[in-house]
């Protein structure tokens, strides 16, 4: 009989997914639901026998399961977009049953887990800063130098916390690792248990995640003999995106309002109910598996460019023709990333920039695509790599506006508690629709002979662009944590490259 | 049941967890669709906390109310990756095709970037989706 395999991904499902394998089913087909290879614009993606037909809907499958099909694109691991990827954290992708323990042993699992069992805390560590991993979740903090001062720290209780709350707009790498592969994640958490000495890790997933948190739900129940006696236990979000800044995610799991500490402490010696813990990303601990698998660390660090070692799983989103997921080695161009790869827009426009690493992150223009993916190389250029999505917009984009959104976004989810982010987002909508305007006339009470100290006409928009640099400069080094203090990236970015988006119209 | 007795039930559910405030919270939002102030007094008395405590929590996060809408809800993202895909120029008719039934919720990010526009309904999301079919899904909420 015919095996149809079909990705239960949630973006393949938001596509139909579901539906074009309940028709196979009913035609007589055995439907297999695997990882989602992540050439989305494929979705849904029907794989027989290694060939792949998409983007697939239900009045399709007479015609593959019968050969007809016109939706073939041939060999699916043979496909440029995947034959050119470097796959080590996504190495599973589209291979396995995501809740197949069977799947997970066939294709390499828990061979890190076990292998680090073996050599310890000490050895664990030392591979980990061998390979030269950074933290994946956007500041790029090397990650053996925090499991360090975790594994160095004397407490009765350790944590390992996997922050998933992934918020950034243009990023779902987290998202498909835990629908797609959940036990690499947790032998990851269990690899640093055993590297710190935590025996109690939680998983805090955004709810905007029902997929995830859902699947790694039965994930850890299934898995719990193999990690014992390490335990993992999930958590929900609830729908804040400051949430994702590791201190307010410690104060969100502590049942408090998600308001971000101030450091020190550093949560490595007080963290979770001030507790020694280890918080990073979903990436950088799925990372792991690879790096303690036998000469993992060596190949890891092998990939790369200068300070940026290994593979970064790269998500190719907005108006881009061929969006999804591509892990590669660092030093990829954005030129290769959008053109080559990406196809350019999807809708068939120019494209205009393209945002990297989420709201916080600048707007990049054309000019300077030849940058290389480095976290050294776009802290140069005041840009940040973050969590590694970049969205593209073509010509039709008001990049006035989207600057306006930076601000807009920034107040909503101001967690409040230092003045330059909690008002000065507020403020910084409020200049950017008076330079939109044209600049402020005087009104009102402003006007009455009293008010001798006003100025005697109102603000021009070069005087109003002008203030919105000055509050750019406040939010900058004011604010506590980067949702105040890089906001201002993509606001002075969009300005500096489309000035004629604040000034036209 | 009573309302009381579902109440105390979920509260004991995750008293004896680490942090259980928060998943409190959410099975209270999901089986009354809302946490409104008897809910909060409840919970307070429970894990020892001011009222104030709790209601601070309530009121910090987007996913909890404290009066029930019992609309419809349609969470449409409105997300950068959405925005370069057009969303906005949906809007207007989204709001049309809402009016006064079905109430219509921003998102920042559902993780279907290249995809969009997207919504959710329910645990259940859609993506690739134009005027037409949105308006659809509004109407079919
Ligand atoms: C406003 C804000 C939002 C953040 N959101 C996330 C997030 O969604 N996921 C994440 O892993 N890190 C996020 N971070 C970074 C975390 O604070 C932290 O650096 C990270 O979890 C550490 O893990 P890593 O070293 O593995 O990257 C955010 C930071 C800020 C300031
Ligand atoms: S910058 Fe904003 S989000 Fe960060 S601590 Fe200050 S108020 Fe909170
Ligand atoms: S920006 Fe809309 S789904 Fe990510």
């Amino acid at each position: 009989m015919t095996i149809i395999r079909i990705s239960d991904d949630a973006l393949a499902r938001a596509c139909g997914a579901d539906e074009v394998a309940a028709a196979f089913a009913k035609a007589g087909a055995t439907v297999e639901r695997t990882s989602s290879w992540g050439m989305q614009w494929l979705e849904p993606l029907v794989e027989v026998d290694g060939k792949g037909f998409g983007p697939a809907t239900v009045d399709d499958v007479a015609a593959i399961l019968d050969g007809t099909s016109d939706k073939g694109i041939g060999v699916i691991a043979q496909h440029p977009f995947i034959a050119s990827q470097q796959r080590l954290t996504f190495a599973r992708a589209g291979k396995s049953r995501p809740l197949s323990l069977e799947d997970y042993e066939q294709h390499d699992g828990w061979v890190g887990l076990k292998r680090a069992r073996q050599i310890g805390s000490e050895q664990i560590i030392a591979e980990l800063l061998h390979s030269g991993l950074r933290g994946r979740g956007g500041a790029g903090f090397p990650a053996a130098i925090k499991w360090k001062t975790v594994a160095g720290a004397v407490a009765d209780q350790k944590y390992i916390v996997c922050n998933a709350d992934e918020g950034d707009s243009g990023t779902f790498a987290d998202r498909m690792m835990m629908e797609g592969d959940p036990f690499a994640l947790i032998e990851g958490m269990a690899i640093a248990g055993e590297a710190v000495g935590a025996t109690k890790g939680y998983i805090y997933i955004r709810s905007e995640y029902p997929d995830a948190i859902d699947k790694l739900r039965k994930a850890v129940n299934l898995c719990a003999h193999i990690i014992a006696p390490f335990e993992c236990e999930i958590r929900a979000g609830a729908g804040a995106y400051v949430c994702g800044e590791e201190t307010s995610l410690l104060n969100s799991l502590e049942g408090k309002r998600g308001e971000v500490r101030a450091k020190p402490p550093l949560p490595a010696l007080q963290g979770l109910f001030g507790k020694p813990t280890v918080v990073n990303n979903v990436l950088t601990l799925c990372a792991v598996h690879h790096i303690l698998a036998e000469g993992g660390a060596e190949h890891y660090q092998s990939l790369g460019i200068d300070r940026s070692k290994g593979t970064m799983p790269i998500q190719l989103a907005g108006n881009i023709k061929y969006g999804g997921l591509y892990e590669t080695a660092f030093g990829i161009t954005l030129n290769e990333l959008v053109y080559d790869i990406g196809g350019g827009t999807a809708s068939g426009r120019p494209v205009k920039g393209v945002q990297v690493g989420g709201p916080l992150g600048a707007y990049i223009h054309p000019d300077q695509f030849e940058v290389p993916f480095d976290y050294e190389a776009y802290t140069g250029l005041d840009a940040l790599i973050g969590h590694a999505g970049i969205t593209v917009f073509d010509d039709t984009a008001d990049m006035g506006a989207m600057a306006r959104f930076a601000m807009e976004f920034c107040a909503v989810e101001s967690c409040g508690k230092c003045t330059p982010c909690r008002i000065g987002s507020t403020r910084g909508v409020e200049l950017i629709d008076r330079i939109r305007a044209g600049g402020r006339v005087l009104e009102g009470v402003e006007l009455a002979p009293q008010m001798h100290n006003m100025p005697k006409k109102g603000r021009s928009q070069e005087d109003e662009i002008k203030l919105l640099e000055d509050l750019c400069e406040t939010m900058k080094f004011g604010s506590l944590c980067a949702l105040g203090g890089f906001t201002p990236y993509p606001v002075m970015s969009a300005l500096k490259n489309w000035p004629e988006d604040f000034r036209g119209k | 049941m009573s309302r009381e007795q579902r109440l105390s039930e979920i509260i004991t559910d995750h008293q004896g967890r680490e942090g259980p405030l928060l998943p409190i919270l959410h099975d209270v939002q999901e089986e009354f669709g809302c946490v409104d102030e008897e809910a909060e007094r409840a919970i307070a008395l429970a894990l020892n906390l001011s009222r104030a405590d709790v209601h601070g929590v309530v009121s910090f996060y987007h996913d909890f109310h404290t009066k029930a809408d019992s609309r419809p809800v349609v969470q449409i993202c409105r997300a950068e990756s959405c925005k370069a895909r057009g969303v906005e120029a949906l809007m207007e008719g989204a709001v049309k095709a809402a009016g006064e039934r079905v109430k219509l919720a921003d998102v920042y990010c559902l993780g279907l970037c290249s995809s969009g526009p997207n919504a959710r309904v329910g645990d259940k999301l859609h993506a690739r989706l134009d005027g037409a079919a949105l308006n659809k899904l509004i109407e079919n909420a």
